[in-house]
């Protein structure tokens, strides 16, 4: 066998080193395209994403309602924000089983093969997953609306919510990137999600006030998050305490970055 | 001589299993290399390690003369790969999954739906093409799957058994589709475990097992390394069966395979079959069949590893499709 020097010297004409910005800025829009395009052919992802808060906000509204809040109204106007934090925070997930999809297939292999930037996978992926927020965060509030959901501060306190939700969804993706990259198949994420999703936000404030827990449970829906980020949403939307719920949420995003953001960094150089 | 594909010490380890265990490897621009082994003898780990998806713990290896660690994107912009599992993704149609990748290869949208056309052309996928790939069947996904990897006109393409689990028609399909490629100069390496297909596509075939290449050399090469030849001989009558295999056993000194009506025996002094000829002759025995032929791949194999390359689970499928 001839030595490697040699064959270098007949080496074949090919791109550059690296892929340039402008280029990974393309090649990402090119994957959350592709994660987008998918919704025209399976109209019913659309409709998972919508279907279950839209039921969710159905069952809590009119069969809790009256009796945790005394009446239907006061009880939506109670429940939305919740319900839309606890809707942001399971879809989070999503970003998971797409991405442990594309692995089990070998889409993900394939994607790894081509000369594109290393990280536009999962950057096209997570905007695409955003869009999607954003899409649900709307139809809920659209939703909320013809039911008899009224936003008592302002547009902009609205569209604060919204951002707020996209933040910590944002700072949730590390995690979901990791349980992607780890888990052995989509069915194992979703089991994943729903074990760890359903108790958060249950014994949160999202969907009940939480005075009514016994002294244990009030004391860690205290510490919850999820409760911090309700009532932040809650304020944002129909008034009350904002600032100091909005700053707790921020840090809890901001830890759960730090936390997961290394791990999943490491699972995906691992894999690369 | 140039070398698309070299390889020096490949070795991986995954815990106590060495997956690759020192693997040298020089595939030259144009020729078609053929990886054969069973199942777990290190083929895919060897294709993944140049097509750039996982780090060799020893060895090095380049294509195209780039190294594959150091100057992964470069080596990325010369290849193609086809893995094991057709990794389209189902959600889109044939279309939108080969526009995807001409995208990502930096073509213009049009330019990249002419060639996803083009590809589907080719492929026999044109009337599939506007259609989600969930919808399509096993052979098509892995046409299509094919077509993704040629989308940027690789150099240097890497077939992971592309034929797996594959029914014969659609397996003979892709075999003259990978001519078409060696025609038209890429160089390929193509791991299967069928030693048929290694014997009809492969110039050069090297044989790995337990994460070692255990032989290499062209088909023929190969063939006669087990130092034998095969005698099969077919007697007119059915009855002169075991006439003929005392006959062999007689002059050959070996107990012959009886198996649909033939005597099948490995021989290594070609001067035994005048004698088997003669004394056939003399007890009135007519052959219809007398040959001297190499031995098979399959043979080869069993004479190097000591066990047969293993069935593949696809053969199964076949049987249904």
């Amino acid at each position: 066998m001839t030595t490697m020097t040699t064959a270098a010297t007949t080496a074949m004409p090919a791109a550059g080193r690296h892929v340039t910005p402008l280029a990974t800025l393309r090649q990402t829009m090119t994957l959350s395209w592709r994660s987008l395009v998918q919704v025209k052919h399976n109209p019913w992802e659309l409709l998972d994403l919508s279907i279950q808060p839209i039921m969710f906000l159905l069952l809590f509204t009119y069969v809790f309602g009256g009796a945790i809040s005394g009446s239907t109204g006061d009880y939506l106007q109670f429940a939305l924000p919740g319900l839309l934090v606890q809707n942001a925070l399971f879809y989070t997930l999503s970003t998971a089983i797409g991405l442990n999809t594309d692995i089990t297939k070998g889409v993900f292999d394939r994607l790894r093969s081509l000369p594109i930037a290393r990280t536009a996978p999962l950057s096209g992926r997570i905007i695409a997953d955003t869009v999607k927020q954003v899409w649900a965060f709307a139809l809920l509030v659209g939703f909320g609306m013809i039911l008899g959901f009224r936003v008592e501060t302002s547009v902009a306190g609205l569209l604060g919510a919204l951002a707020l939700l996209v933040v910590v969804a944002l700072a949730m993706s590390w995690m979901s990137v990791l349980i992607g990259l780890k888990a052995s198949s989509p069915e194992k994420v979703q089991m994943i999600a729903f074990s760890t999703m359903m108790p958060l936000t249950f014994t949160s404030s999202a969907l009940v006030p939480s005075q009514t827990f016994p002294g244990w449970l009030e004391a860690w829906s205290d510490i919850n998050p999820v409760t911090h980020l309700a009532d932040a949403i809650r304020g944002l939307m129909i008034g009350g305490e904002v600032a100091t719920p909005t700053m707790v949420s921020l840090l809890w995003a901001a830890g759960f970055a730090v936390v997961f953001a290394p791990l999943a960094i490491r699972a995906f150089r691992n894999r690369v | 001589m140039r070398y698309a594909i070299q390889a020096e010490g490949l070795a991986k380890r995954y815990g106590e299993t060495r997956a690759l265990d020192g693997v040298d490897l020089a595939v030259p621009q144009g020729r078609l290399l053929g990886v054969l082994g069973p199942n777990g003898a290190g083929k895919t780990t060897a294709v993944r390690i140049l097509a750039t998806l996982l780090r060799p713990d020893e060895g090095r290896a380049a294509v195209g003369g780039f190294d594959v660690t150091k100057d992964a994107h470069r080596v990325r912009s010369l290849i193609g790969l086809t893995g094991q599992y057709a990794a389209v993704d189902e959600m889109l149609t044939g279309v939108e999954n080969l526009m995807m990748i001409g995208r990502l290869l930096g073509m213009s949208r049009a330019d990249s739906r002419r060639r996803a056309e083009e590809l589907l052309a080719r492929f026999d996928l044109s009337e599939a093409g506007g259609r989600a790939t969930k919808t399509y069947s096993g052979g098509m996904r892995r046409r299509l799957d094919l077509a993704a990897s040629l989308v940027g006109r690789p150099q240097v393409l890497f077939l992971d058994e592309p034929t797996t689990g594959l029914d014969p028609r659609s397996r003979t399909e892709l075999w003259s589709v990978v001519r078409g490629l060696m025609a038209d100069g890429v160089t390929v390496l193509l791991t299967t475990q069928y030693l048929e297909e290694a014997d009809q596509l492969a110039d050069d075939i090297v044989v790995f097992d337990h994460g070692k290449v255990i032989a290499s050399g062209t088909s023929d090469e190969l063939k006669a390394t087990t130092g034998a030849q095969i005698l099969e001989v077919r007697p007119l009558e059915a009855a002169h069966l075991d006439l003929v295999a005392q006959v062999v056993t007689d002059v050959i000194g070996e107990t012959p395979d009886l198996d649909g009506g033939r005597v099948t025996v490995s021989v290594h002094d070609p001067a035994a079959v005048p004698a088997v000829v003669r004394r056939l002759d003399d007890l009135g025995v007519v052959a219809t069949e007398l040959a001297l032929r190499k031995s098979s791949l399959d043979e080869v194999f069993l004479a190097l590893t000591g066990h047969r390359a293993e069935e593949p689970a696809g053969e199964k499928e076949e049987v249904f499709a």
